[in-house]
């Protein structure tokens, strides 16, 4: 089965308060840039192995709602990295 | 009674609530979570601590243990749950309770005394205790109990919010809020009654040398057992 890899973006959804983000706001701030807004999140890399780009679309998919994210708090992206070994 | 103390890895807490179950003289066993089976078991307390290190977030790998499922199916049945810190964090993960908790508002891990009023006796837990103050540790990061503006208000109109931060005097201030949490939030109980979920630690005010014994008025109600 060829690999892939999924990189999936995790960030606090935008009604949720981001305090780590409001607080390197105000970091850039004392730096001396005009900052308006920051939101911080993860950024989650996994190499996996699926039958074809359809199904590691899914079982990232599956990741993601599982565990990977919080659908609570949290929304999340997926990109996903063509089979390294095609 | 017999309560099943659940041990995760990096959970820091359980001995502390034997000792309290010791002291209340409440037969008690501490559980590891891989084998946990809650059958033969009267209560289950999920403790503090950071289960898998708090990674990727906090309770988020515990809930994937097998004892997720353990407490799911005893939770349905009715047994007292009772999860506090990390504990409470988990059941929420795991979907025993509702909502989520998050990094305190501050930023800052809080290590404190907090007061709190009992907003719910319909709990194995609060029982009697309705409108009381109890004065209990935190030790947390992340105990801001957030959720959407649906949620908040089923779980409010339902009754479901047991304990709220407030100062000495029984006022839910903004001061009296150790972290952020919504609506000063500190503990919510199922719809049922029977799980209950805080921040705070009973376990650790259980003796005077302790520096409070609040705690114990929760804890030694288990010594009855009950059905919600």
């Amino acid at each position: 089965m060829p690999d892939f890899t999924a990189t999936i973006h995790v960030r606090p959804k935008g009604e949720v308060r981001d305090p780590q983000g409001e607080a390197v706001a105000g970091a850039l701030r004392a730096l001396g840039f005009e900052v308006a807004d920051v939101r911080t999140g993860k950024e989650i890399v996994v190499r996996f192995s699926a039958a074809d780009e359809a199904a590691a679309r899914e079982a990232a998919r599956t990741m993601g709602d599982q565990l990977l994210a919080n659908p609570v708090i949290e929304d999340y992206t997926i990109e996903l990295g063509a089979p390294a070994s095609a | 009674m017999k309560v099943a103390i659940l041990l995760y890895p990096g959970t820091w807490s359980e001995r502390d609530f034997a000792h309290a179950f010791t002291l209340l003289d409440i037969e008690h066993e501490i559980v590891w979570h891989a084998d946990a089976d809650l059958h033969g078991f009267d209560a289950a307390i999920v403790p503090g601590g950071f289960s898998y290190g708090d990674h990727l977030r906090a309770g988020a790998i515990a809930k994937l243990s097998p004892a997720t499922r353990e407490l799911q199916r005893a939770a349905a049945e009715g047994m007292p749950i009772l999860g506090s810190c990390n504990g409470f964090q988990i059941l929420c993960e795991a979907g025993l309770l509702p909502g989520a908790l998050v990094r305190n508002t501050h930023l800052e891990f809080r290590c404190d005394w907090v007061h709190m009023r009992v907003e719910s006796d319909a709990t194995p837990f609060t029982r009697g205790l309705g409108g009381e103050l109890l004065r209990m540790p935190i030790a947390h990061g992340e105990g801001c109990w957030v959720a959407d503006d649906e949620t908040l208000a089923r779980v409010e109109s339902a009754g479901q919010v047991a304990l709220r931060y407030v100062d000495e005097r029984g006022a839910a201030t903004l001061e009296a809020n150790p972290n952020g949490s919504t609506a000063n939030i500190a503990g919510l109980r199922n719809e049922a009654g029977n799980v209950l979920g805080l921040m705070p630690h009973p376990e650790r005010c259980i003796e005077d040398l302790l520096g409070g014994t609040d705690g114990r008025r929760m804890l030694e109600l288990l010594r009855e057992p009950v059905s919600v």
